[in-house]
C-alpha cells in the first residue's frame, strides 16, 4: 500500500474524501432528524394547547406562552413564597390561566413523559442488547401498578394522604430494579440474566397485584385499571417539578455512558478489550434508566409503547449511534406522546381517552407499516 | 525485544483447571499461533492476556509492566482482542463500528483525527467500499475485516485473535490472514492467534504453541512443532507432514487410539 503509484494514491486520496463527506452527510441528518423532532414537539404543543372547551388560537396560545415567561421570572419571589398556583391565579387573565394553569402542566408532562420513557427504552434496549427491550422489560411496571394498587385498594402505603400511590408506585418501581441489581451483582450482569430476572418479577407483582384486584372493591378496582392505562390528566406543576428534576439528572449521565453502550453492542468480550466495565456500564445505565421510568410512570402510570417504538423508528431513519440514537430518540417520543395525547383528547370528545391506549393503537399499525417497508434488517 | 511476557499462568474455571504453567515470550513483529484441540486452553489464553479472565497464578507482562497493575482503558491503547464469537451486533455502520475502536482514544466527542484513523485503517483493509453499510449486511468474512479494523483503530501493540478465519471461505481466509500478517509487519504490532487450521498456522506464523489440556506441550517454528508425533499425541490422529517451500503442510489421515491426556 505504501508503494503504490500516485495515481492509485490519488484516487485512494478521492475515495476516502468521498466517504468522509457521507459519513459527515449521515452526521447531518441526524442531526436534521433531532432539530426537526424538536420543531415537531413545539408544533404539537401548539396545537395541544388550542383544544378544550374554551377556544383560544394558537397564534394566541404561542404569545401566552411567550409572555407569561419574563412575567414569571419578574415575579419569582412571589412564586417562592406563595406557590405558583397563587402566582397565576393572581396576575393572570382567564385565557392565561387556562394556558398556564390547566393546559401547559398536561402538555410539559407529555413532553416529560415522552422524552424519558423513550430514553430509558433506548438505554434499556442498549443494556440487554435486545430490540425487545423497553423501559418495563425487567418488570419495572408490574412493580409500579402493584405498589398504585396497594394504596387504592388497601390504602396502605409509604406515605399517607394525596401522595400516597405516587410514592407507593415509584418505590415499587425502584424496589424491583434493585432487586435485579442484586442478582445481577450475585450472579454476573449479564443481558439474560437480567431479562430473565425481570420476566420473573414481573409474574411475582402481576400475580399480587391480581389478588389484590380479585379481593377488591370494584370502584377500586376500577380506579386500578384506569391507573394502568396510563394518562396524563393527572398533571400538575409541583409534580412537574418533580419529575423534571428526576430527568434533568439522569438523562445527562446516561448520554455520558453513549459510547460504553455503543461499545456494548459489539459484544461484552469486545466492549471489554476496548477498555469499557462493561458490567458497571451495564448496571449504572439499567439503575438509570428504572430511576426515569420509576420517575415518570408514578406520575402517569403505565403508559406502554413509546418505549419500546420511538427508539426502533429513530434508529431505522438515524441508524443505531447512541450519541444520536439518545436524544433523537427522546425527542422524538416526545412528539409521539404528545400527539398521541392530542388524539386522546378529541377522537372522542368531549370524552378524554386515557393516552396509553392511543400510543399503542396509533403506534402498532406505524409500527408494522415500518417493518414491513423496511427491507434491510437495521437491527 | 520481548513485548509481551507471560508466565507461569494458571487459571481455573471453578476449580476446574483450564491453563497450567503457561509461559510464553513474545517479541515485536512476530506472529506466534496457537494451536491444539478444543478444549485446549486456547480462548483462555487470549482472554487472560487483554485481562477479561484473570489468572490465579502468574503474571503477564507487557513491556515490562504488570497488566493487573494498568487500568482497563490503559490495557485497551495497548492490546486488541477479536474475539471468535460474534454476537448479534446493533444496528450500525462499518464506519461507526471501526470508530467504536478509537474508544480507548476517547472521552466523549470524537475529533477530525479519529475519523481519518477511522479512514485510514478502512482503506488499509479494503473495506472502505462498505464504509455507510450496515455490518448487518456484510458477508462473514466483510464482518471480520471489519472487526480487525475496530481492534486496529484502537492503535493496539499487541493483537489477540482467536480464530479469525473459521467459518470464513478460503478466498476469506487468505486475505485476513494476509492482512494480519501485513499488520505485524508493516505496523511492527505483535500477533497471537488461536487457530485451528494447521495449514494456515504454518503458512503464516514465525512461530508456534501447540497446546494440549491447558499445557504447552511443544513451541518453536513450524517445523519442528507440526511434526506427524505432535500430532499424534495432541489429536490423535495420524497425519502425512509434507514441506511446502519450507514450510510443513499437514494431511490429517485418520483418528488413531486416544489423544494424550496431559494430567497435572
Amino acid at each position: 500500500m505504501k508503494m503504490a503509484s500516485s495515481a492509485e494514491t490519488k484516487t485512494g486520496m478521492e475515495k476516502r474524501a468521498e466517504i468522509k463527506a457521507r459519513y459527515k452527510k449521515f452526521i447531518g441528518r441526524k442531526i436534521i432528524f433531532i432539530l426537526s423532532s424538536l420543531v415537531l414537539i413545539f408544533i404539537i404543543a401548539g396545537v395541544a394547547a388550542t383544544l378544550g372547551s374554551f377556544p383560544i388560537s394558537v397564534i394566541a396560545v404561542y404569545s401566552i406562552i411567550w409572555h407569561g415567561i419574563p412575567e414569571i421570572f419578574h415575579n419569582a419571589g412571589f412564586i417562592m413564597s406563595h406557590g405558583f398556583k397563587e402566582f397565576y391565579q393572581t396576575y393572570f387573565t382567564t385565557e392565561e390561566i387556562i394556558i398556564w394553569g390547566l393546559r401547559l402542566p398536561r402538555i410539559i408532562m407529555g413532553i416529560l413523559a415522552g422524552i424519558g420513557l423513550a430514553i430509558a427504552g433506548t438505554t434499556m434496549q442498549g443494556v440487554v442488547r435486545n430490540p425487545l427491550a423497553s423501559p418495563y422489560t425487567l418488570g419495572i411496571a408490574s412493580a409500579a401498578s402493584f405498589g398504585a394498587t396497594l394504596a387504592i385498594i388497601l390504602g396502605a402505603g409509604f406515605v399517607t394522604g394525596k401522595y400516597i400511590i405516587i410514592v407507593n408506585a415509584f418505590v415499587f418501581a425502584l424496589l424491583s430494579s434493585f432487586i435485579i441489581y442484586g442478582l445481577s451483582r450475585y450472579k454476573s450482569a449479564t443481558p439474560e440474566t437480567m431479562i430473565l430476572a425481570g420476566i420473573a418479577l414481573m409474574y411475582l407483582f402481576s400475580a399480587m397485584t391480581g389478588i389484590l384486584q380479585y379481593f377488591g372493591e370494584a370502584e377500586a378496582v376500577k380506579e386500578v385499571v384506569f391507573w394502568m392505562f396510563g394518562s396524563l390528566g393527572r398533571a400538575s406543576w409541583d409534580k412537574l417539578s418533580l419529575m423534571s428534576v428526576i430527568i434533568a439528572f439522569c438523562i445527562p449521565l446516561i448520554m455520558l455512558k453513549s459510547w460504553d453502550l455503543n461499545a456494548l453492542g459489539v459484544g461484552d468480550e469486545r466492549a471489554k478489550s476496548l477498555g469499557v466495565n462493561v458490567e458497571q456500564t451495564r448496571i449504572v445505565c439499567f439503575v438509570l434508566a428504572s430511576l426515569v421510568t420509576a420517575g415518570i410512570i408514578c406520575f402517569t402510570g403505565t403508559i406502554g409503547f413509546i418505549g419500546l417504538v420511538s427508539p426502533h423508528m429513530c434508529r431505522m431513519v438515524i441508524g443505531g449511534d447512541n450519541r444520536y440514537l439518545i436524544p433523537a430518540s427522546g425527542l422524538f417520543g416526545a412528539a409521539l406522546l404528545l400527539g398521541a395525547d392530542t388524539i386522546a383528547r378529541t377522537i372522542v370528545a368531549p370524552v378524554i381517552l386515557p393516552v396509553g391506549l392511543i400510543t399503542s393503537f396509533m403506534g402498532v399499525p406505524l409500527f408494522l407499516y415500518l417493518i414491513m417497508r423496511k427491507r434491510k434488517e437495521y437491527w | 525485544m520481548v513485548k509481551l511476557k507471560v508466565k507461569d499462568v494458571e487459571f481455573s474455571y471453578a476449580s476446574v483447571p483450564i491453563l497450567k504453567n503457561v509461559c510464553i515470550e513474545l517479541a515485536e513483529s512476530e506472529m506466534l499461533s496457537v494451536v491444539g484441540p478444543n478444549g485446549a486452553g486456547k480462548s483462555t489464553l487470549l482472554r487472560c492476556i487483554d485481562r477479561i479472565l484473570s489468572p490465579q497464578k502468574g503474571c503477564i507482562l507487557l513491556d515490562e509492566r504488570d497488566i493487573k497493575k494498568m487500568s482497563r482503558m490503559e490495557l485497551a491503547k495497548k492490546v486488541g482482542y477479536i474475539p471468535q464469537s460474534t454476537t448479534s451486533i446493533f444496528s450500525a455502520t462499518v464506519f461507526d463500528v471501526v470508530l467504536i475502536g478509537r474508544r480507548p482514544h476517547i472521552s466523549w466527542r470524537s475529533s477530525e483525527e479519529d475519523t481519518e484513523k477511522v479512514l485510514e485503517i478502512l482503506q488499509m483493509l479494503n473495506i472502505e467500499e462498505f464504509a455507510m453499510r450496515d455490518i448487518n449486511e456484510l458477508s462473514g468474512g466483510q464482518q471480520q475485516k471489519v472487526f480487525i479494523a475496530c481492534a486496529l483503530s484502537q492503535e493496539p501493540d499487541v493483537l489477540l485473535l482467536d480464530e479469525p478465519t473459521s467459518n470464513l471461505d478460503i478466498r476469506h481466509q487468505l486475505e485476513v490472514m494476509d492482512i494480519i500478517k501485513n499488520i505485524v509487519i508493516e505496523k511492527g504490532i505483535a500477533a497471537i492467534m488461536a487457530i485451528h487450521d494447521l495449514n494456515l498456522a504454518a503458512r503464516y506464523a514465525d512461530r508456534i504453541i501447540m497446546m494440549n489440556s491447558g499445557k504447552i506441550f511443544a513451541a518453536g517454528n513450524p517445523a519442528s512443532v507440526l511434526t506427524p508425533e505432535n500430532i499424534r499425541h495432541v489429536y490423535g490422529v495420524e497425519s502425512e507432514v509434507m514441506d511446502k517451500r519450507g514450510r510443513p503442510h499437514i494431511v490429517p489421515i485418520r483418528p488413531v487410539g486416544k489423544p494424550l491426556k496431559l494430567t497435572v
